[in-house]
């Protein structure tokens, strides 16, 4: 290692929060769509309808932060048709996410060659980007708020208390006078919300947005929530873990005249680890996956 | 139960629209002039490699040559975007059923494919980019990728004020490693001792269109005390340039001339001539004088080499100019053996 000590811990310090940016997002955004009792594999597809929109609109309109709003708002619209299909139609929640990540691939190549004339990735110029506060984008700050929010939310307010009940005992929460499926249906639809701004994120960093540039991130965020234990505190955690276990590889590749293959299996290796020895137990929502029916 | 059966069916039938639709708006849009078959013309159907169009290197170039080709010669192009790579064999396949005169897999990962159909349209005329298919229906179209990357390697090593330059691949394959030796032996013979870092940004066909990764691999590098990385990575690059920008530092284009993605922090491109290549074997086939095999495209041809234009041309000093082209001639000269990774295995 050629460079000082401090310089390699903080560029790879950064290089951590960057990397676990949309992993938090999406996250985050499972958490809600799961403690309600949905499950949500179709996060990287709302994840990459978010990052297409995101730069599209950003590209069109010069203005990221409309953008921004479009990613948020794409990211709704699928998650909705994703609760449509799960909570109102009742069809099995796993072959529905694999749908929207299905539509995801392949409707975002169609619509980028409809919007970009005929190309399938695209630059976002100067104007069209978030400004940057501090070393970090917008987005880095806003997703860590988010987890501090949704935790709140979850856990100290009535509406919290309403979601978390629909995920494990929705008839006892019934009883009670909550409307489950309208319950579920916000829940999804917040998820998609958040799992489009982490989509976003990826073309705002990079300056370009390329055919299924979200590669399997949403998969990993899911994996985090699972790790976090289905506490936003936790997938944060989760993510983070992840987003350094990525950083590490990327800072290593190419030293000591080890070949890349061993520096790029790390993420694999830590969370083959972390998930056999470290987290121990854990316990789905009750109700995870399972539809409801009023008698 | 049943409605819910009727809306996964419905679901489905709208995604699976979808899927494909990817693929067959490309094929239209390809069919330039638009008049319908015209059984005078020559008709050339043009495969893509993963990423497709827009990726401002190896796919757009290859296009542009078909494009070029229409122009000039009349020719009728159509082109077909895979969305993955089994699907490579198919496109194939159909433009030889519609009996194009001539097929052009674009890289090297339609080898396998193009080995196949080429074997079972033998009266069929094939091309392939960066990759060698021994049949003699099949023109075989590679590039002294080495040479060009040793004259980019070259400048890098006489502009680096650190002693530190980058290099950052995207599939983890001999055809890449092919950039990264030649970069390195240019870097290393203009300024013996320069540190030369090196990243992948993995090991499957979407480390070219990952710019994501591109970004932080190229942040990395430039924290680690590089101020230039040369780029072999598809769409995965412009994260790589997209860095250079930020940091205020240097990124070298590749495979098309990317001098005016970041002018100022393009500090040349190893530009391949795809495009070239295209149109002359496209040119051979309309002037009836096809020959199948392997055709190089080197440095004493201008297949390859490094771009100079107007986005980058302060960067580089006379001194530096005058340097490299005295090294372009030892190279086309024999006098500098530069080592071809792909022909070393």
């Amino acid at each position: 290692m050629s460079e000082p000590v401090t310089v390699f811990a903080l560029s790879l310090l950064a290089a951590a929060i960057r990397k676990s940016v949309p992993l938090v997002f999406a996250s985050t955004g499972g958490f809600f769509s799961e403690r309600s009792g949905v499950v949500n594999i179709g996060l990287e597809g709302m994840m990459l309808f978010g990052a297409f929109s995101g730069a599209v609109v950003a590209v069109l309109a010069h203005n990221a932060w409309l953008g921004l709003a479009g990613a948020a708002v794409t990211g709704a619209v699928i998650a909705g048709i994703h609760a449509l299909a799960t909570v109102n139609f009742r069809a099995n929640q796993i072959v529905a996410g694999v749908a929207v990540n299905l539509l995801a691939v392949g409707g975002t190549v169609f619509l980028a060659q409809v919007f970009m004339g005929g190309e399938r990735s695209f630059s976002l110029g100067p104007a069209d980007r978030l400004p940057m506060w501090g070393p970090f984008l917008p987005l880095t700050y806003l997703a860590f708020v988010t987890v501090v929010l949704a935790t709140v939310l979850a856990y100290y307010t009535v509406p919290g208390l309403r979601l978390r009940a629909v995920g494990e005992h929705p008839r006892a929460a019934d009883t009670q006078g909550v409307h489950v499926a309208r319950m579920r249906f916000a829940a999804v639809v917040a998820s998609g919300v958040l799992a489009g701004l982490g989509g976003a994120y990826l073309p705002y960093f990079s300056g370009s947005f390329a055919k299924n540039m979200t590669s399997g991130l949403g998969f990993i965020a899911l994996a985090a929530l699972i790790f976090g234990k289905w506490h936003p505190v936790g997938a944060m955690a989760a993510s983070l873990l992840f987003g350094f276990a990525d950083a590490l590889q990327e800072t290593l590749q190419g030293r000591g005249g080890l070949p890349p293959q061993v520096f790029q299996a790390i993420p694999y290796v830590l969370t083959v680890v972390a998930l056999a020895g470290v987290i121990g137990r854990v316990r789905p929502p009750a109700a995870l996956g399972k539809h409801y029916e009023r008698e | 139960m049943s409605r819910s059966r009727v809306v996964v069916a419905v679901l489905v039938a709208v995604l699976g629209t979808a899927a494909f639709g990817g693929c067959q708006k490309g094929e239209r849009e390809g069919r330039a002039a638009g008049d319908g078959p015209d059984p005078s013309r020559i008709r050339v159907g043009l495969v893509l490699s993963v990423g497709g169009l827009g990726d401002k290197s190896f796919n757009d170039s290859a296009y542009e040559g078909l494009k070029r080709a229409e122009k000039e010669l009349g020719i009728e192009g159509v082109y077909g975007q895979p969305e993955q790579m089994a699907e490579d064999e198919k496109y194939l396949r159909q433009y030889a059923v519609q009996g194009m005169d001539l097929v052009i897999a674009v890289g090297f990962l339609m080898k396998d494919a193009l080995g196949q159909v080429s074997a079972e349209f033998p009266d069929s005329r094939f091309a392939i980019i960066d990759a060698v298919v021994d049949q003699p229906n099949v023109a075989s179209l590679v590039f002294s990728e080495h040479e060009g990357s040793f004259l980019v390697g070259a400048i890098a090593g006489l502009k680096t004020k650190t002693g530190i330059i980058g290099f950052i691949g995207g599939m983890d394959i001999p055809l890449i490693h092919k950039f990264e030796v030649g970069y390195t032996e240019g870097a290393e013979y203009v300024r013996p001792g320069i540190e030369v870092l090196s990243a992948y940004a993995g090991s499957g066909p979407e480390a070219f269109h990952d710019p994501v990764k591109g970004k932080s691999l190229a942040l990395s590098q430039f924290n680690r005390g590089a101020d230039i990385i040369f780029q072999a990575a598809g769409s995965t690059g412009n994260g790589v340039i997209d860095a250079a920008v930020e940091k205020g530092l240097y990124a070298i284009g590749v495979d098309a001339n990317q001098n005016y993605m970041a002018p100022g922090h393009v500090l040349t491109s190893m530009v391949k001539r795809v495009d070239v290549a295209v149109f002359e074997i496209i040119r051979e086939v309309a002037g009836d004088r096809f020959s199948g095999g392997v055709h190089v495209y080197g440095l004493e041809v201008d297949g390859v080499g490094y771009s100079l234009d107007e986005h980058n041309e302060g960067l580089l000093p006379e001194d530096v100019i005058a340097r490299v082209e005295s090294i372009k001639r030892d190279i086309i000269a024999g006098k500098i053996k530069v080592t071809d990774y792909t022909a070393a295995r």
